[in-house]
This record gives structure tokens, sequence and C-alpha cells, in this order.
């Protein structure tokens, strides 16, 4: 004997969360596979992560 | 125990729906076609996308179609609950509560935007945003209730699609693109004025201004002929661009013929003949519609493939 019966509010509530959780785990991969398709195309990318970028730096008149 | 008799107070209550409610607030039916239209746009184009960035543009164009479809669930819910075709969606049916349609559609409709900027382009996402609000605001808020021509005008919201595949491969539109957009904007009239003759009760008792209703019956027959005249050349037309070919024209030809042939019956029939067989021609030309779409479709994706081959196109 069960003391707690399930109830179609369970049974309803169950799918939902399911569903959800097994969108949300979809979305994961698909932003995943997309990032590391984007990111092995090798398109220009630059970090500002403290390395000196001469690119950057405002132009100097005399100088190339 | 008192856990259960808790429950039972609260079991029918119209704010614990399932997943599936949640799916079906979505219209996974226009879905199915919007992925399909989507997707040709999308392998048709010139320009060939990665197969995840394809994928994911095809899931966000989609999720897009289902955001606008809760958002026009929300704004309907009044006059969806009036007709027996739509009683039994999640809104009017009480499964979902209108507020909780609004900010599923209005959480998705930004979702979809975003991320189909980020997997394709700006072009794209822009296009997504744009049919969205068409549909929602133009169509469902604005037009539906407001002129008979509600379809006609509506009906652009439902041709954006493969215009958006198009433009998330190759960032622009073209006259391909265009010419696939005005095939189901032009498809579409005759396709739900036909479905009108025969729920005929349904917008009537929503006082939905379907044309059958300020116009009657008999102006309906003759502007789903007028409309389905009017989309032949549009239909030969595309087959006549860079995306069709011999095959496509032939096939084009076929499903132009039929469909004509098809409002012409509507058109010579009044409303004794079609009451005496249960409006016959008028639902098989309804169903004829759904193919002849689908089958243009098919057709633009088999030439590609038979141009990919070294056959097919022009």
């Amino acid at each position: 004997m069960t003391f707690r019966s399930e109830h179609e509010l369970h049974r309803r509530r169950f799918s939902r969360n399911l569903g959800l959780s097994l969108t949300l785990g979809a979305f994961v991969v698909l932003v995943f596979a997309l990032t590391v398709v984007k990111v092995k195309r090798g398109e220009p990318m630059q970090g500002y992560d403290h390395v000196v970028q001469p690119e950057s730096a405002p132009l100097v008149e005399g100088q190339p | 125990m008192s856990d259960i008799v808790a429950l039972q107070g609260v079991t029918d209550t119209p704010h614990e729906p399932g997943f599936g409610d949640y799916v079906q607030l979505l219209k996974p039916r226009v879905m199915s076609l919007v992925v399909f239209t989507a997707l040709v746009g999308l392998l048709v184009a010139p320009v060939s996308l990665h197969p995840v960035e394809a994928l994911s543009a095809v899931l966000f164009i989609a999720l897009g179609a289902g955001a606008s479809g809760a958002l026009n669930m929300w704004w309907d819910a009044d006059i969806d609950a009036l007709m027996k075709r739509t009683a039994r969606r999640p809104v009017p049916a009480g499964k979902i509560g209108a507020e909780e349609a609004l900010a599923l559609g209005l959480a998705l409709s930004g979702i979809s935007v975003v991320m189909l900027w980020l997997a394709t382009n700006w072009a794209a996402a822009a296009l997504l945003a744009f049919t969205i609000f068409f549909y929602v605001v133009v169509y469902s808020m604005w037009l539906k209730r407001l002129t008979p021509q509600n379809i006609v005008i509506g009906g652009a919201a439902g041709a954006f699609p493969p215009m958006i595949g198009w433009v998330a491969a190759t960032g622009s539109v073209s006259v391909e693109a265009l010419l696939m957009f005005a095939l189901i904007f032009m498809w579409t009239p005759p396709h739900f004025w036909a479905l009108a003759l025969f729920m005929k009760e349904d917008y009537h008792t929503a006082g939905v201004p379907m044309l059958t209703v300020t116009h009657g019956r008999r102006a309906t027959r003759a502007h789903i002929l007028v409309y389905t005249l009017l989309l032949v050349p549009v239909a030969l037309g595309v087959a006549l661009t860079s995306i069709g070919g011999p095959m496509t024209l032939a096939v084009s030809v076929a499903l132009n013929a039929w469909f004509v042939r098809g409002a012409w019956q509507i058109w010579r029939r009044d409303e004794a003949m079609a009451e005496a067989d249960t409006y016959a021609a008028e639902k098989a030309f309804f169903r004829f519609s759904l193919l002849y779409l689908f089958l243009h479709f098919a057709a633009f994706l088999t030439e590609a493939a038979l141009k990919s081959a070294g056959f097919g196109g022009w």
C-alpha cells in the first residue's frame, strides 16, 4: 500500500519538468555545437587579455 | 493523506498544464510548415551553411513562429473559445492562462530572434522579428477583426519563413526569395477562404469579418478563383528563376492546372450544390492546397539536389 498515490497533477507536473529539462539540455548542446563551429572556422577574433596590440594603438604622425 | 485531499481541490485548476499543452500553444502544425519552407529556402540558396548553423537557423525560425502562435492565442482567446475549430486550444480550453501564453510568447520571441542573429546574421534575425510583429500586431491585433482582407494581408506572416531561410544563408534578399514569399502570400487567401466556406458557422459566430461573412459566399467563391488565377504566374515565375528548372516547371504546371480546375469548380457551384454533397469540392480544394504548397517546395529542393548532382536547373 502506498501512502502517496500518484495523482494526475503529479503526472502533469512530471511531464512539464521532464520536457523542460530535455529542452534546456538540447538548447545547451546546440549552443555549444554552434560555438565550436564558429570558433573552428577561425573568424577574426581578438581577446583583450593584457597583451600589447600595436594595431589598437593611436596613430602618431611620422611613424609608419 | 492531507496532501492528497489538498491536491484534489486544485486538480482542475487551469494553471497546472502538462508539457504537451505548451507544445500545443506553439501551434505545432503551423510550425511544421514553417520548418519545411524555411529549410527549403535555406537549402536552395546559393550559399551553404554549416549543418549546425542550418539546423540552428531552422529551429529558431520555427521557435519564432511558435512564439507568434502563443501570442496569437493570448490575444484571440475570446474568439477562439467561440469557434469549434479553435475551442480546444490550450488557452480557451483553460489549460494555460492567457498571461502565461503572453509571457511565453514574448520570451520565446526574444530568444528566437537573438539566437538566429548569433547563429546566422542580423538581417535574418530582423526579418524574423518583423514576421512576429506582423503576425501578432498587424494581423492578430489589427486586421483580423477589422477587415475581410485580413487573410490576404495577414498571409504575409506565413510567407516569410522561406525568405528568412534564404537570408540566413546568403545575408540578403533576392528575386528568388521574394518569389517564394509571393508564392505563399498568394496561396494563403484561396486556402483559407475554402476553409471558411465549409467551416461556415465558426467565423460568423465569432464575429470575425471573413469574406464569407461580410461579402457572402458567392463573392468568396469568385475571390478564390481570381486569387488562384493570380497565383499561377507567381508559381510559374519561381520555376523560371535560378532555383527552378525543367522538372520544377513541369511539376508547377501540373499543380497549377489542377488547382485552377478546383477553383473553377468551386466558382461554378452554389450553396445548394455544396450542401448537397457536404462541401466535397471545397474540402477537396482545401486538402489539395496543402499538397500544392508542399509539392512546390519539394520540387525546389529536388531541383537543387539534381543541380548539385550535375542535372537539373536552367
